[in-house]
Order: C-alpha cells, then structure tokens, then sequence
C-alpha cells in the first residue's frame, strides 16, 4: 500500500488512486497515416520492467486528476510525481 | 490445586477456578491460564494426531508457533472456531474445546494405520500415486483424501458477531511488548512522539517478565523485577497508545501495517454481549520499531514429536509463568546455554532435571550455575530414541563423534516424563522481511538476521540477533537513539550482569544408530514432514528450497514453518554441501498469524457489502410489486407481476401494452454527463463515431462509442441543450467507466479543449413514456405545449414545466415507439412517475421494467452493448456502417476499424435468428453450428438476445455468427442437449423497418 503524493491532493493511500499504464505513450495525432505496425505499437505495446518505470496515475478517489509518477516496480519506491504535461525528471 | 500446578506466580490467580471441557472431559484451570496450561496442569499432554500419520501429538509450545495443540473450540454453536491454538486462547469460564484431525478419538484413531504404512508414503506420495487410474481420482481418492484431511470444521451459520476496522496515524508504531519494545516505546514516547505499542500477549513484558535468576540482573534486580517497574511506569506515559491482545497481521510498503486485535475472544460466551470481537487495526507509521522477538527451534532427531516432548523456554514459561509443571523427571536435550535457565528454575523449586548437550563443554555463569545445584550434564551427547505412545516415558542417548556426523560407544536409557528441546533461537523477521527487506546469514550461530539497508524501519531485540541481555539493552538503546534522533536516554547508564554464551554447535539432523529410512525425524510437525522426506526430494531433482518445500509441504501449515523452516534449510546444505546463507529462505507472507474473514471484512457485510443505488421512484416501484434486478450497482424493476403472472407472462402483457397504447419506464438509471465549454462540439467529434458539428441546438443524437482498438464501447443519445452544452446518457453500468474514459482524454490527449465534464446521473430522474397514446398523454401533463410533429419532431427536445418545475422532455426512442422521456430534479422524480400514471390511466399506460424494454427493443433491432457485444465487436460487426462518419478525420478508435484483423470478412457479425418452430424460444448465449457432420464441429457463433414477441407471435432472437452478413436466409443448427433446433438466418429488424412508429 504506497503512500501517493498527489501533485493536487498531497499525501493520500493508494486506495484511491488507480493506474493507467505506462505513461508518455502520445496518441498519433495523425493515426490515419500510420502502418497497422506503427499503429499496433501505439495500441498495444507496453513496457513492463522490473526496476524504474515511467506510469500514469489517477487520483480516482479524489481530485480525479491524472499525474505520473516515476516508480521502481522492484520495491515499489516512488522516485518523482508530476503533473500531465511536465517534463519527466531526468533521473 | 491439581498435582502439575507447583508453583503460585502473579500471572494467574488461584483463587479463582474456571472451568472447562476438553474432548468432552470437564477439568478446571485458574484465571490468567491459557487452554493449553490449563490442560497441562492437569497432566494432559496428548491434544491431538499429526496431519499425515495421525502419530499421538502433544503440546509443544506456549506462542504462536504452536504446531501441534490446534482445536476446534465452541462446537455445535454458531461461535464455533477451527484452527485455534491452544497455546494463545486464554482460559474462560466454559470453554469447550476439542481436538481435531483424530478420529473417532485422540486416543484411538483409525487414521493411525498411516504410521504403520508409513514407509510408503513418503513426499509426494499424494502426486505420485493419485495419478491413476483416472477414473478412481472422482470417486474413490478425492473423497477419501477430503475426508482424512480436513483440519478442523468452519462453522455452518452466519457469524453473529461484529468486527470493526480502525485507521490510524502515528509517529512511531512499536511490535511486540518485550523487553526491547518496552525500552523503544519509553524513548518515543518521552521524546513527544505520537507513539502505539502492540502486544500478542494479554500482558507486556514478554520472556522477561518471568525471570528470576541470580545471573540476569539489570541496575541490581532480577529482570523480571526491573521490567515490572518499566511496564508501570511506561502505562503512566501521555503520548502512548497500549494495546495488548493485538497481533500483527501484515507490514506492507510505505509503513502500513494492519493489526488485529482481540476484543472479546477471551470472555465467557454469556459475556460477549454481541459487542465487537476483533477490530482490524490499519496503521500508517512514520517509522516502525519491530522487536517481535525469537522463537526457540526444536532438535531434529528419531522419534522428536512425541507427546511430553517440549521446547525447553516453554517448559520454563508454564513452571514460572503458569505455575505448571510438565513433568516431574525432567530431561533437557540442547545446543546452548538457554536451556539451562530451565534446568536451574526447575531445580530450585525441588524437580528433578538432567541435561544432554550436544557441545563438548560450556564455562558460561549459567552452566555452572546448573552444576552447582547438581543437575547432570551428559555433554557431547545426542538422543537417539524416545519412547512413549500417549506420552513419552524414556529416551535413549548415545555419544557423539568428533566431528558430529555420527554417534559412538554404548546407548544409555534414561526415564523421564518431559523432554524439553532447544536447538538456539531463531530470530523473527518475518515483518522485517514482509516489508520488502533482505537478510544476512551469521554463519556463527546459524541465523538469518536483518539486513536494514534501505529500510525505512529498525529491528531491536531478538529478532535482531541480539539474543544476550546486555546486548539486548544496550543495542536497542543505540539503535532507537539513532533511528528517532534522540541524544539521551534513561537507558544510557544501565547496569547488567548476564551470564555470556561461549561455546556454540549446531548439528540440524541428529546423527543415530538407526538408518535414515528407519527413523522419524519431524521438521514440520503439523504437516508430518521429516528429515528423509527433504532428503528424497533431493535425490528426485529438487533444487530450489521453494520447490523442496511445496514438494514435502514443509513449512505449508498453519504455523506457516515457524519451527521447521531453518532446519528444511539446514539439512538441504548440508546434503548438498553448500552453505546455508546461499541458499535463501522461503518467502514469508501475511498474515503472521491466521486473520479470521470476519475482520478482514469487517462492517462491509449484509447491506454494506456493496453500494445499493435506487432510484427516486424505487418505493412507487415496490408498493407496485416490481421484481427487481441488479444492473450494477442499481436495483432496477426487471417486471411487474399482477397476481399470480410470472416472468414470462408479465413481460408478454407489458411488451404487448406498450405497442398497443402505452407504456412507462424507469430510466433514471442510464448514465448522465453533462458537458460544457466552447469545444464541447468538437469532443463529441473524436469520441463518437459519427458526426457532431451540424447538430442542431435542441436536437439529440445516437452515438456509438469506441476503444482505441475499434471495438464497441459504449452507446447513448445526447442532446444538444445549447450552444456549448450537450447532456450526454450512456448505458446504466458504463456510466462510471465513461466519464473516466473521457475525462483521461480531455486532461492527457487533448488538454487543450475547453470542455468540462459533470456526472449528472443521480441529479435527474427519467420516465421514459412510449407507445401510440404517449403523445396524448404527454399533452395532458403539458397542457399549453405543442406536440405536432412539426413543432416537435423525433429526436428533439424541448424544455418543459410540472407546477412551476423545470424539466427537459426529449423525443426519443429505445422501443421503436413513438416515445418521449421527461428528465426533472430527482428530488421530484417520484411526484413526476405518478402524474404520467394518472395522466395514462385512461389509456392503461402500463409500467414496465428491463425484460420488456429488452424485448421492445430486440423486436426493433437495436442493441444493447453488453449483451450483444462484448468487447470483440466493432460497427462494422453489428452492421452499423451507416453510424461510422467517413469524412472524419479521426474518432476513438477510427484507425483500428481496418486493421487487418478487423477488416476481416469472417469475423462474427451481428444477425437475426428465426426458428423454424416460431413457439421454440432460443436460450441465450445457445452456439451455432452449420454443418452437424465434421467432427470436431466448428461453433461458428452464438445467441446474444432470445424472446418470444408477442407482437410478432413468434420467437426472434439475436446472434453473432462468422461471416453473418452474408448469410441471410440460410439454415443453421442451435445444438441443444436434447435437441438440435433449426434456424434461418434473418435480418436484425424484426419490427417496422419502415420507422412508422416512431413518427406515428
Ligand atoms: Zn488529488
């Protein structure tokens, strides 16, 4: 059970948030003009790493606001929390 | 006073009797005693047989690692509880406990052929030989195994007790109220820190509070002194919370930690009172102190579990704490000096006791201090045998060779009625390693101790590895100082005299006389496991320690391995010559000790086990005895029976009514979002699949929803209240999912739109009115508004007023009626519901409920997402191309509608199904089949909506079949179990292809 630092909420259990997956995965914006590859790289291939892993987070029981957040899958150590739209720490 | 009970001690009162039933005998305890001390004062060892070869087991223990006094307690009521150690339930006033696993009793029990057959059981008999034949693994092997195997019986009726649960904050959140707990929670505490101290134990003061030895002094008192004044004094303090009778269950991540505690588990049956039993505590610490202490290991050697056969700390807990005595010829077999504070405690109160240690000498205080008193010491020596069926009556011990791995000379016999082992200690780190940390190996007295890198919690005491008082003390002082930036203490001056272990040895299987394949030497005493079992599954292959234990189920009972998991890795090494650091451990998993689902689950029970929702009009709903159904979390009427009607005839009157003159429906349910802003046109756009830009304000429209990879999602109208607002319905159970779904891409994909999103769901309620007379009606409700065609057309909408009550009327249909649906505050919704029953009395408008909504709308075609899709259909599929817009762009979902998968022409697709027999009703979810003669035959689809239309008089039905569109008017087969039915393949509307009436 993590304790989740919401970039609008602060600190609150990890039973009101649920996660969405990978993050920084972009919606073509041109989806039209892609292969069935290109578009099935899009649609289905996620990362699912042992170790640091980039994922999006939703505040569902709370603000409802979606964030992501930089979590090592192997100790479950969140190392960043930002908002939608901010660069990624470099780290 | 019974004949055990030698010793008066402050722990339990003797004044006070309690009486109690043991397999059906009364006996009498004390208050303070346990059901297992109890049992012992009374001579009672033999609680119950072993799992697998039903061997005459005994008490072993006085904790949690119990592995052998499980009961089953309160029989016969609806209290009744399996699995609970005898060890740990506190003695009350009429206790019925009986012993489980034996058969028809303790004392004579059938399943003991087990041990006579016992050579060929051995580990994984159970795989090998239940293999075959097949046909006797149903009828003969599966019932007898269920049947020899069950441990204890769960109670038949409902739990009539409560269990609560609790969310706490603290700075500092303390396991275990021994000795090092007590000084951690004395520094926190008096350092202003929000502090809670959980304790198993009825009482503080673990091991030490029963101290009393010359050789263990702190500031110049006994130990068991010196703590009874900490634990005073600690009880005075402000900042911290006590609570005994709480048992940690689980330490996850991020330092919380759930705790149970016991509340009533400890009264009388008359005294509970129906108040809470057990609170499931959720805590959330900013730092975590574990001092959960050690437990004592057992000796591995032949004949090791029977009854009278003891740890030798509990030997001493019964004498000292209890008052009991387990035996009056006492023998002690050990590897260290711990043993021998039982040896001197007995002998000082007059009991005879003899040592056997596996070390060559010992020179420590303690040692000396046995000696002293006279106690014999057979040093370098092991026990080979023991003897005894119900309890033990002697042992046979041999000399050890030199370097231990066999013994030598002549066997020497010795009586005595209680053997207490002790093969070192081995520290609890089972929260420690629950947290996600790792441990060391210390190769010297072969432990595994924490390794606290990384760790946002300490571990002081004996789960440690400080296993000496000084160390003990001092250590802990050190640690906690550090850990909560504390400079001083009133611990930094402490005084203590203990006597120091020197000598170490550590032999995990006891060498014997005996071949290996003659004796019984347990490791896992609950699961019947021994020595010659993890040496098999060696010799079969078995390498990992994870794979030896599920193999011989070592360490797989209720005590979770507490007493066998080090030695199944010792003796693993040391056939296999490895170290045992390099091996690992297995994983130790939550709970610690068994969690009762009752606080698990605490209030969430009954009505509170999940939400019901209702809507506004629900009681108008019951007084005209709807039957309900789940859809979702709402209760919605499924029918309305008048008299003795049942589904099926209900559903035919209401169907037939609402085609013939009018019918009313609660549609309050459907999911509501309201959505605002200046790019409210455009969201629409890219979430449906058909175009939004040109629709009129006042209009409405159906729009189908997709996913990303083209499948049907959701489906709805939305109506266009103004010029940047819509009011959006999705279906009754994706409402929840739809307005994520859509808020995830307004705030991650398309940040950039100015468009606001709002659940309206339970803001408005719906009555859906449809049928030929629903104009007329709605006139009578709506008196100076005009319903002609032109003034307000099918799909429109148009504000209305009930007494000065705003609501919105839309003209729209799911029946392929004409239909209007009246949208009011919820709070009127009731009041609405009756004016439209009183407005349709003279054209009997006919409440109806799903089934018949169902029916209405598969005689029109439509579907219903959920029912005739299920996430594998995309537009295309259900034959809805006219839905998807070509000119646009890009939609959810738009660019997987011709993947190469979902452009294929064989996919299932939506049809219509008639029977050859119009009365033959098709069971949902029915396969399809077309050619009946190759075998395997090849399913080609499936029913997804079957009824009897009494406005057609025939059965229609719904299916997704493989290439359907093309397959209009051919014959298929419905393979039934009795029967196979025949079927054409038809178009999906049954009903009006024309739209007459919609627009009648
Ligand atoms: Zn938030």
């Amino acid at each position: 059970m993590f304790l989740i630092n919401c970039p609008y909420c602060g600190e609150r259990d990890q039973s009101e948030f649920s996660c969405g997956g990978e993050a920084h995965i972009i919606r073509p914006k041109q989806p039209t003009e892609l292969s069935d590859d290109q578009w099935a790289e899009y649609l289905f291939m996620r990362k699912n790493i042992k170790g640091v892993q980039f994922e999006r987070w939703n505040h569902a029981h709370g603000c409802r606001k979606w964030f992501n957040m930089v979590r090592d899958t192997s100790n479950d150590k969140i190392h960043a929390v930002y908002k939608m739209g901010e660069k990624p720490p470099v780290e | 006073m019974t004949k055990y009970r030698v010793n008066k001690t402050k722990h339990v009162d003797q004044t006070k009797t309690v009486s109690f039933d043991f397999d059906g005998k009364s006996y009498h305890g004390f208050e303070g005693d346990t059901l297992a001390s109890a049992l012992l004062s009374n001579g009672v060892h033999l609680v119950g047989r072993s799992f697998k070869y039903h061997r005459p087991r005994g008490i072993m223990s006085s904790g949690s690692e119990e592995p052998n006094a499980i009961c089953q307690i309160n029989e016969d009521t609806d209290l009744t509880e399996p699995n609970v150690r005898a060890t740990e339930i506190e003695l009350y006033e009429g206790l019925k406990a009986s012993s489980q696993n034996c058969w028809p009793s303790v004392n004579f029990d059938i399943g003991g052929i087990n041990n006579f057959i016992s050579p060929f059981i051995p580990a994984g008999f159970y795989y090998k030989t239940f293999m075959w034949p097949k046909s006797f693994w149903k009828k003969i092997y599966e019932p007898l195994i269920r049947w020899s195997a069950g441990l204890g019986k769960s109670p038949t009726k409902p739990d009539p007790e409560l269990y609560d649960h609790k969310h706490v904050h603290c700075d500092v959140l303390i396991i275990g109220g021994g000795i090092s707990g007590i000084i951690a929670s004395k520094i926190a505490a008096k350092n202003n820190l929000k502090t809670i101290l959980i304790e198993d134990k009825n009482i503080l003061g673990g091991s030490t509070i029963f101290q009393k030895n010359e050789n263990y002094k702190i500031n110049d008192k006994y130990s068991g002194e010196w703590i009874d004044e900490e634990i005073a004094e600690l009880k005075k303090l402000n900042n911290l919370t006590i609570k005994t009778r709480t048992s940690l269950a689980a330490y996850h991540s991020y330092n919380y930690l759930l705790a149970k505690e016991n509340i009533s588990d400890h009264l009388p049956l008359d005294k509970k009172n129906g108040g809470i039993r057990q609170r499931l505590w959720k805590i959330r610490a900013d730092k975590v102190i574990v001092a959960t202490g050690a437990i004592e290991r057992p000796l591995v050697f032949n004949n090791n579990d029977r009854p009278g056969i003891m740890l030798s700390n509990s030997v001493k807990k019964y004498l000292d704490f209890y008052g009991v005595s387990c035996g009056f010829k006492n023998v002690i077999f050990t590897n260290n000096d711990s043993a021998y504070e039982t040896a001197v405690s007995l002998k000082e109160k007059g009991i005879s006791v003899e040592m056997i240690d596996i070390r060559k000498k010992s020179n420590s205080k303690i040692v000396k201090n046995a000696e002293q008193l006279g106690v014999k010491i057979y040093w370098n020596s092991t026990v080979v045998n023991t003897f005894g069926l119900r309890k033990i009556y002697s042992i046979e011990i041999m000399n050890l060779s030199e370097d231990g791995s066999n013994v030598v000379g002549n066997k020497i016999r010795i009586n005595c009625d209680c053997l207490g082992i002790s093969g070192g200690w081995t520290p609890m780190v089972h929260m420690h390693t629950q947290s996600g940390g790792k441990l060391d190996f210390r190769e010297i007295d072969q432990t595994f101790i924490p390794n606290e890198i990384d760790k946002n919690h300490i571990n002081v005491g004996s789960c440690n590895g400080d296993f000496e008082l000084e160390e003990i003390i001092n250590n802990t002082n050190k640690k906690v100082k550090n850990y909560l930036k504390v400079s001083e203490t009133e611990f930094d001056n402490t005084s203590i005299l203990n006597s120091k272990e020197l000598d170490k040895r550590n032999i995990w299987l006891l060498p014997n006389y005996i071949s290996e394949g003659k004796c019984k030497s347990f490791i896992d005493f609950q699961n019947d496991s021994t020595a010659k079992d993890i040496k098999l599954a060696l010799r079969e292959g078995f390498k990992s320690i994870e794979h030896v234990k599920r193999y011989t189920t070592t360490g797989m009972a209720t005590d979770q391995g507490k007493l066998s998991n080090m030695h199944a890795l010792g003796i693993i090494a040391d056939t296999a010559g490895v170290k045992m650091g390099t091996l690992g451990t297995t994983t130790f998993r939550p709970p610690f000790t068994p969690l009762t689902f009752g606080s698990i689950v605490g209030r969430s029970v009954g009505n509170f086990f999940d939400i019901i929702r209702k809507t506004s009009i629900h009681k108008w709903h019951i007084q005209n005895k709807a039957k309900f159904e789940n859809v979702g979390q709402w209760k919605r009427p499924w029918y309305y029976p008048i008299n003795d009607e049942d589904l099926h005839d209900a559903v035919q009157r209401e169907s037939k009514a609402a085609r013939d003159s009018a019918g009313i429906l609660d549609a309050s349910t459907l999911g509501k979002i309201d959505i605002q802003g200046t790019d409210a046109s455009e969201f629409l756009n890219r979430v449906y699949t058909n175009a939004w830009s040109k629709l009129g304000i006042g209009k409405c429209r159906y729009g189908l929803m997709l996913n990303e990879d083209g499948m049907v999602y959701d489906d709805g109208v939305t109506t266009r209240l103004g010029e940047n607002h819509y009011l959006m319905t999705t279906t009754t159970g994706g409402a929840a999912n739809v307005l994520s779904k859509l808020e995830d891409y307004l705030q991650t994909e398309w940040p950039e739109l100015d468009v606001y999103l709002t659940s309206v769901t339970d803001h408005y309620s719906t009555a859906s009115i449809c049928g030929p007379n629903s104009k007329k009606i709605l006139k009578k409700i709506f008196t100076d508004k005009d319903f002609s065609d032109d003034a307000f057309p099918h799909m429109s909408y148009q504000n209305g007023k009930i007494d000065e009550i705003n609501c919105r009327i839309m003209r729209i249909s799911f029946t392929g009626e004409l239909s209007y649906e009246i949208n009011i505050e919820s709070k009127y919704g009731k009041s609405l519901w009756e004016k439209c029953i009183e407005a349709g009395k003279e054209f009997k408008i006919t409440p109806y409920g799903t089934e018949t909504m169902h029916l209405l709308r598969a005689e029109k075609g439509f579907i219903i997402v959920g029912q005739d899709t299920d996430g594998t259909m995309t537009p295309i599929d259900l034959q809805m191309d006219w839905i998807v817009s070509k000119k646009k762009y890009d939609f959810i979902g738009k660019r997987s509608l011709y993947r190469s998968d979902t452009i294929r022409e064989d996919r299932k697709q939506l049809v219509g199904l008639l029977t050859d027999d119009p009365n033959e009703v098709l069971e949902e979810g029915a396969q399809i089949v077309s050619d009946m003669s190759k075998k395997p035959i090849e399913m080609i689809g499936h029913v997804t909506s079957s009824y009897f239309s009494p406005n057609l008089n025939k059965s229609i039905a719904l299916a997704v079949v493989k290439s359907g569109k093309k397959m209009s008017g051919q014959k298929l087969i419905v393979p039934m179990e009795n029967k196979n039915i025949n079927v054409t393949v038809s178009d999906s509307v049954f009903l009006d292809k024309e739209n007459k009436r919609i627009n009648a």
